[in-house]
């Protein structure tokens, strides 16, 4: 789809009470995913990688082109830069019509009227609003006016682009289809993006690697499903607040690399391919015998910690001997009642059990 | 002259409006004719005897005079002077404006208010008026005669025909076969006045007391045919006035020696 | 009845009672006195007060004036209001404010302050008019340029109160999306933010005109007042008044109705609502 280039950005902003220093690259094609704490400084990373904010020293190198050099006094402004933007707001033009928000990119650059159009149409009947060109933002759901914006973003053929969470403002139900639908538009058309977010599983699905901001600095980054899996700041840990399980594809289902099938309900994801099942702490139940009876989900663990966390506490599993190392990590939230009447203490070995109607079978990359 | 607002009379201000709206909100109908009925003389101030003359603007210098004398000569006495254009005083007292007096700078305006029967007595006259043209001292343009007037290269400020200037002015331009063709008509003689003074206009017709009172600010031409206009002011106590003995005792005090006096001095002619 | 004393959460959700009261007196204080004046006319004598030289040159005047002095709004206001919503002037943060403040003194000023303020700058013993007598032989006070130049004195803080709202509203949002799609400042402005404040504009420009049409105390101080060339409907109905007040009445009634037809047609139609 876009001319596929890579980004390097090393770059410093100070500000009253704030500072950011970072350094980040992303390959050609390549999806980062950035998470953080409010205030982290993620939105002044966008600003300096958009052009709306002027870093005090670094430089920014997208592609063969150097957009920032503050120490040669180099400069792109916003329009030049060639990098697109989808924001958690759709923010389509209110007065232009679906197909003239999208065309709007291409005929800004010069492009014909008539072939902006019919790319403009093109792209909406990609991005599965073909039938919808003619209207008005006012006449789109929400879900559908984010769609034309990705379509919008993607016009120009943007060499680097910005996702600041594009999903956050939709209507729940809205908000898996359009996951769905980044996925294959970006990744699969190797498309370079940055992504920030809040959501876990965004960056699951979405990512190749995770930074983790914190207080201006990188915290953490790497593969997203091991900084996930196994968090390292307490930022992360608190973010990925998720279960996970890696694996493969399987009917439905999830079968991990030692051949245990995790049941589940999958999520556009085809069989073979490489996915996580994923499920929030307060669905896994926690029992000191082997549960029976209805479908479920039951792994041995060995308790490593109990930590209470409000009205609720969590049990932080550990692998027991012979145990397969992906129930390392796992997380159960249960009440202090239960934990009592338990009598577990670390070092226990229990049964962590999940129904598979909690279970979500997502597609990942490798 | 009362100088401060008490908040007695304030309250007693947004009472009446306040209770006008109510009307106005609740009766949709008849508000059509009747003007604010009564203004409301605020609050029976008991203690001095208050007298409100309504008085044409060009009496403003004058009246103020003779209203020092009054109240020395009348002691325990406030009389509150309003000055404004003739017809808006009419106006307002027809609309049921709390006066007393009405002293009027012509015949017509006067009339707007015996037309009714609002006066208490047929009004006397007391003082006339011709006009003058107006020129910046030292009469740069050399201005002597009414035919000058017609200039071009003069600017010229008349006041407007609908006012008692503006038909006198007219009525001078008639007499003496001039025709004036002005920069702007004004609304009253105070307007063409300032035009002059501020230099914006070369000459104005405007009435000799008006030369007089403006004392260096300009200087007047007088000309032949200014007798062909003569302004008569006429004055007279009103019915509705509530202290008819003052209201007739300060009518006396202005066509009286003294008040005659004073208006001679300040330009005005006999009546 | 019942009385509901809290709507604070809800929107559109039914209203306190009480608010009916205080809101028809004062519709009443506006819509009695028109009614008054409907009541007053003399509708026989109606078409030839109305067809009378004097307010159809008046009605001419006023209407040509207005509109030019809307257009010198939207020409010099327009700019005005786009730099008091948009400009960084990071060395002198205090400026903006300042201009704005006197920017908008017009729309606190009686008129007639306007109008001998204007005398004293451009009358003929002026700071800058007594230059232009001189040099240009140029006199503005008394002609149809003075009028012009009090109303757009008086009315371009409408115009530029109301398009620095809409923009602000507008935020700069929808600039940056456009710039990160490839446009530049200049095709933005046209394309995104000009659309964008069109209602906002289109009311500041109703609002101007509207005020224009309304002015009497600067025009008077001012230009002065000579039929055909400063004596603008307002002017008229103030003098007409003097002699006859019929014809003072026909010619609000005038105004009243070009009032409502500058208010019914040119109210804007948001854009924002539906396409």
């Amino acid at each position: 789809m876009s001319g596929s280039v890579g980004l390097s950005l090393q770059a410093s902003l100070h500000r009253a009470g704030f500072s950011l220093e970072v350094a980040l690259d992303v390959a050609p094609g390549e999806v980062l995913a950035v998470l953080g704490p409010n205030g982290a400084g993620k939105s002044t990373l966008l600003g300096i990688l958009s052009g709306l904010l002027r870093p005090d020293s670094g430089h920014l190198r997208v592609g063969d082109r150097t957009l920032v050099d503050v120490a040669a006094g180099e400069f792109v402004p916003v329009h030049r830069r060639g990098v697109g933007l989808l924001a958690q707001q759709a923010l389509l033009f209110p007065h232009l019509s679906a197909t003239a928000n999208v065309a709007f990119g291409p005929r800004a650059r010069g492009v014909p009227r008539a072939e902006a159009d019919e790319r403009a149409r093109e792209l909406l009947a990609q991005v599965g609003v073909g039938e919808l060109a003619d209207r008005r933002p006012s006449q789109l759901s929400g879900g559908q006016q984010q769609r034309v914006a990705l379509a919008r973003a993607l016009a120009p053929q943007p060499g680097l682009l910005l996702l600041d969470e594009p999903l956050a403002a939709l209507d729940v139900d809205a908000t898996p289809a359009m996951r769905t639908l980044l996925r294959r538009v970006i990744r699969d058309g190797k498309q370079t993006a940055l992504l920030v977010t809040h959501d876990a599983l965004d960056a699951l699905v979405l990512a190749d690697r995770v930074v983790v901001l914190s207080g201006g600095r990188i915290a953490e980054q790497g593969a997203t499903r091991d900084v996930l899996a196994r968090p390292r700041s307490s930022f992360s840990a608190r973010i990925a607040g998720l279960d996970l399980i890696p694996g493969v594809a399987s009917a439905g289902a999830l079968r991990t690399a030692d051949g245990v099938d995790i049941h589940g309900s999958s999520v556009e994801v085809a069989d073979g391919e490489p996915a996580v099942a994923v499920f929030p702490p307060s669905a896994v139940s926690v029992h000191t015998e082997r549960p029976s009876g209805s479908p479920r989900n039951v792994f041995r663990v060995r308790l490593a910690a109990l930590e209470p966390r409000g009205d609720t506490v969590r049990l932080r599993a550990a692998a027991p001997d012979g145990a397969p190392a992906w129930v390392d990590g796992l997380a159960a939230d249960v009440t202090p009642a239960a934990v009592a009447e338990m009598g577990v203490d670390p070092g226990d070995d229990v049964w962590f059990a999940v129904k598979a109607a909690e279970v979500a079978v997502h597609g990942t990359h490798t | 002259m009362t100088q401060r607002v008490s908040t007695g009379r304030l309250a007693g201000s947004v009472a009446v409006a306040a209770a006008a709206l109510m009307v106005m909100a609740g009766c949709g109908g008849g508000s059509g004719d009747s003007g604010a009925q009564g203004g409301a003389p605020s609050g029976a101030d008991a203690a001095p005897q208050t007298l409100n003359v309504f008085a044409a603007a060009s009496l403003k210098d004058t009246f103020t005079t003779i209203e020092k004398q009054f109240e020395q000569e009348n002691p325990g006495t406030d009389v509150t002077l309003t000055f404004a254009g003739s017809s808006d005083l009419a106006t307002q007292i027809n609309n049921g404006a709390p006066a007393d007096v009405f002293a009027s700078a012509d015949d017509n305006n006067m009339k707007k208010v015996t037309d009714p029967g609002l006066t208490a007595a047929a009004p006397a006259r007391f003082a006339t008026n011709t006009l003058q043209i107006a020129v910046a001292p030292n009469n740069p343009k050399g201005i002597t005669s009414l035919a000058q007037l017609a200039d071009p290269a003069n600017k010229v400020v008349v006041c407007a025909p609908q006012v008692p200037c503006g038909s006198a002015a007219q009525k001078v331009e008639k007499a003496a076969g001039v025709d004036v063709k002005p920069v702007s008509e004004e609304q009253d003689v105070k307007s063409v006045l300032s035009k002059v003074t501020s230099g914006n206009a070369d000459a104005g017709l405007v009435y000799v007391t008006d030369v007089t009172a403006a004392k260096d600010a300009v200087q007047g031409v007088s000309f032949p045919d200014a007798d062909k206009a003569v302004n008569n002011y006429p004055i007279a106590a009103l019915k509705s006035s509530k202290n008819q003995e003052l209201a007739n005792k300060w009518v006396q005090a202005v066509t009286g020696p003294t008040g005659q006096q004073t208006l001679k001095a300040a330009g005005f002619g006999a009546p | 009845m019942t009385a509901r004393t809290t709507v604070r959460h809800e929107t559109g959700v039914g209203l306190p009672w009480w608010m009916w009261i205080p809101a028809t007196i004062g519709f009443a204080l506006i819509a009695l006195p028109v009614f008054g004046l409907l009541l007053r006319a003399d509708w026989a004598a109606m078409p030839s007060l109305l067809l009378s030289d004097s307010a159809l040159d008046a009605l001419r005047l006023s209407l040509i004036t207005a509109a030019v002095s809307t257009f010198l709004c939207l020409l010099f206001g327009g700019p005005l209001a786009v730099i008091l919503a948009r400009a960084r002037l990071e060395q002198r943060p205090r400026l903006l404010g300042a201009i704005r403040s006197i920017v908008l003194l017009p729309l606190v000023l009686p008129p007639v302050v306007g109008g001998l303020a204007l005398l004293f700058l451009l009358g003929r013993t002026g700071l800058v008019g007594r230059g232009l007598d001189l040099a240009f032989g140029i006199t503005v006070p008394f002609s149809t340029a003075a009028v012009i130049l009090a109303q757009t004195f008086v009315a371009m803080p409408f115009l530029v109160v109301s398009l620095e709202g809409a923009l602000r509203t507008a935020g700069e949002r929808y600039e940056a999306v456009a710039a990160t799609l490839g446009a530049s400042p200049a095709l933005a402005f046209r394309r995104v933010t000009v659309p964008l404040v069109l209602p906002g504009l289109a009311s500041g420009l109703v609002l101007a005109f509207a005020r224009c049409m309304g002015e009497f105390g600067a025009t008077i101080s001012f230009a002065g007042s000579l039929e055909g060339t400063t004596r603008t409907l307002p002017l008229l109905v103030y003098l007409q008044r003097e002699s006859d007040e019929s014809g003072a009445v026909a010619l609000s009634l005038l105004l009243v109705v070009v009032s409502l037809v500058v208010i019914v047609v040119g109210r804007p139609r948001g854009m924002d609502g539906r396409g």
